[in-house]
């Protein structure tokens, strides 16, 4: 049976106090998140249980249990202190997937700091964005992205402390501190910031059609809904082997690859590697893994294998499967049920909901290709896109939209309220995607609303893209779009005028490819670029993404009365 | 010949994927995505440089993961295209 049991009965008599219960949420006074993830496990008795299973590229292992995971926070805690950091300090973390970004995750949380995750993947612009706009006090990183960081500093006044993991003291630069994690005196006791439930803990950076990405700020209590979520929809229980292969610079990597499972007191696996097939199989066979939460570009790609790869292995262990990121099209779940002999349940949330919204539950009818239906607790409906009215037709189109109140809904985008009050309308908050609700309440994803790109499962800003693109020095004007992909859903694509005196040709769409990868990061490097003329505008002078979208999506283009030029 | 390309492929990953100071060795061998030098996306940039050095044209199927996953395997795929 799983964790939650009969989906209707849940939803028609839920209270998110269900969960703070069973959490035992707010008992002495306590709401920091850094506590429910690993003081209070060891508490009930389950200190020696493994929370952490982490493997490197090369295969080394390391485990911890939740007394270790206890322990090593509060010397992070304790480190981040005595170094004048303080409750309320944004800490960003920028590495890979190794365990001291786990572990730090817990430790800033349990003094008080909002943990500022970051993709390592992303250029010095992408990353000086977003410190810059957060005033990050400090950063923890590692010494193969902390170059990254050296060359942007002097452009960051509010940057005080820059915190490398893996360097002695005399290879340091001026101004940066060593910290080695594990060779630091343990810290058996620590006080725990008393927060209250509403005080900020997370603030993840997402982006927009327009202007610089967006600090989606949420607070401690948002871990009713992650504890619960994860425990009904991941179904996880004490037992389990848990692999969320999401990276943690980005909200799924948190909500479900600290939050959520380590509150419920599972063994959790991180494999730090580039995806790899085999690799992959090797890892869920070697760790005996019974729920895997991954996204619908690993899938198509482990599709491209077909079942003759799975069936090198043993994957009996494999009980549930889930997938997020971006719609998991019918394909992916009916590959799966012959694959691994169960389908993946695909679940729709946003860095903004913090959890799982709507969903197919385990026990519940999979339709192929829908996003299933919304968590107890959450109310959702789709919008008419003009009235914003609640569309009550099975089948038509609208915007998906949610009632707020959820525990982990953001409280705000960091310091951009007119931002924020613009998601609303109607006493809805809008998604930003359009689906449509079938008769039986099951949702079906149709596309985003807006011009942001979803490659990978990862959203990216055309804005952002555009604006790196003028500064390389052969571009004139650009625009970035997405188009399709077989495995990515969406990849970026470029449309670039030249500057006088510059010929398109290899040299320079290679150019302009690695000054965006490296600026920005590897999502935002268009995969392709088209060199043109000039861009279609509208006679105010706004450049018409929407036309060159719907070409490349080989859809029609609509309204072109307000063009410039065609 | 075969050397020779080998180092310019070599040259390139450390120059466009590794940071300066990076202490990080590349060989003909060096895992390179699954070790995450170059990352699935990054790939594109890889194949657009090998395409434009090599005059070819590298269909989408066959730049799998696994066939930039090392120098010697990009080499092996290189031949296909009588690159040698």
């Amino acid at each position: 049976m799983s964790n939650i049991d009969s989906y209707e009965e849940r939803y028609s008599n839920f209270d998110w106090k269900i969960s703070a219960e069973e959490l035992e949420y707010g008992k002495n006074g306590m709401y920091n998140i850094g506590f429910y993830c690993s003081d209070r496990i060891v508490e009930k008795g389950f200190g020696d249980r493994t929370a952490l299973i982490w493997q490197g590229f090369k295969g080394d292992v390391k485990e911890f249990t939740y007394n270790d995971i206890r322990i090593y926070s509060n010397v992070v805690a304790k480190f981040l202190i005595d170094k004048g950091v303080k409750s309320g300090d944004r800490v960003c973390i920028f590495m890979d997937r190794i365990p001291e970004l786990y572990i730090s995750f817990v430790g800033i949380l349990k003094m008080g700091g909002i943990t500022q995750p970051l993709f390592s993947a992303f250029g010095e612009e992408a990353l000086f964005t977003r410190l810059e706009d957060a005033k990050t006090k400090a950063v923890i990183t590692t010494k193969k992205h902390a170059g990254k960081i050296r060359r942007i500093r002097d452009r960051l006044p509010a940057l005080e402390k820059v915190i490398i993991v893996d360097v002695e003291e005399q290879a340091l630069k001026p101004g940066e501190i060593s910290f080695n994690m594990e060779k630091s005196t343990p810290v058996e006791n620590f006080e725990i910031e008393k927060v209250g439930p509403e005080v900020p803990s997370v603030l993840h950076y997402t982006s927009g059609t327009t202007g610089k990405p967006k600090g989606a700020l949420h607070v401690h209590s948002s871990i009713i809904a992650q504890y619960i979520t994860a425990k009904w929809v991941l179904d996880i229980t004490s037992g389990d082997i848990y692999w969320c292969t999401a990276d943690p610079g980005w909200v799924t990597g948190t909500s479900y690859g600290i939050i959520g499972p380590w509150a419920c007191g599972v063994t959790q696996t991180v494999l730090d590697s580039g995806f790899n097939t085999e690799k992959w199989y090797q890892f869920i066979e070697k760790h005996k893994i019974t729920v895997w939460y991954t996204a619908p570009t690993a899938i198509r790609l482990l599709m491209k294998d077909g079942t003759s790869a799975v069936q090198k292995y043993d994957l009996s262990c494999l009980r549930h499967l889930i997938s997020v990121g971006e719609p998991l099209n019918a394909e992916g779940v009916i590959w799966s049920e012959q694959a691994f002999g169960k389908p993946f349940h695909d679940s729709y949330w946003q860095t903004e909901t913090g959890s799982i919204v709507i969903t197919n539950y385990p026990g519940m009818k999979v339709k192929p290709g829908s996003m299933g239906k919304p968590f107890p607790g959450i109310t959702a409906t789709v919008l008419d896109q003009k009235t914003f009215g609640p569309i009550t037709t099975p089948g038509k189109v609208g915007l998906i939209a949610l009632k707020p109140g959820w525990p982990s809904m953001f409280r705000a985008y960091w310091e951009n309220k007119e931002m924020y009050d613009s998601k609303f309308k109607n006493g809805w908050y809008i998604c930003g995607d359009r689906s449509s609700i079938d008769s039986e309440g099951y949702f079906w994803f149709v596309g985003r609303d807006d011009d942001v790109i979803n490659t990978g499962g990862h959203l990216v800003g055309p804005f952002e893209i555009e604006s790196a693109l003028l500064e390389h020095e052969a571009v004139a004007e650009s625009a970035a779009v997405g188009k399709p992909d077989a495995v990515n859903m969406e990849v970026v694509k470029a449309f670039v005028a030249l500057k006088p005196g510059y010929e398109a040709n290899a040299d320079l769409e290679l150019s302009i490819m690695n000054f965006i990868r490296k600026k920005l990061s590897p999502l935002a490097m268009p995969q392709e670029i088209e060199f043109v003329e000039s861009l279609p505008k509208t006679r105010s002078g706004k450049i018409m993404r929407r036309l060159l979208r719907a070409k490349e999506w080989g859809q029609e283009i609509g309204d072109t009365s307000t063009l410039e030029n065609d | 010949m075969n050397q020779d390309i080998k180092n310019l492929i070599i040259d390139y990953v450390k120059k466009e994927y590794l940071e300066e100071d990076a202490e990080q060795e590349v060989n003909e061998t060096t895992p390179l995505i699954s070790s995450g030098i170059v990352d699935s996306f990054s790939m594109v940039s890889l194949k657009t440089f090998l395409e434009k050095k090599f005059n070819i044209k590298i269909p989408d199927e066959k730049a799998t993961p696994e066939a930039f996953d090392s120098v010697n395997n990009i080499i092996n795929l290189l031949k296909e295209f009588n690159v040698t």
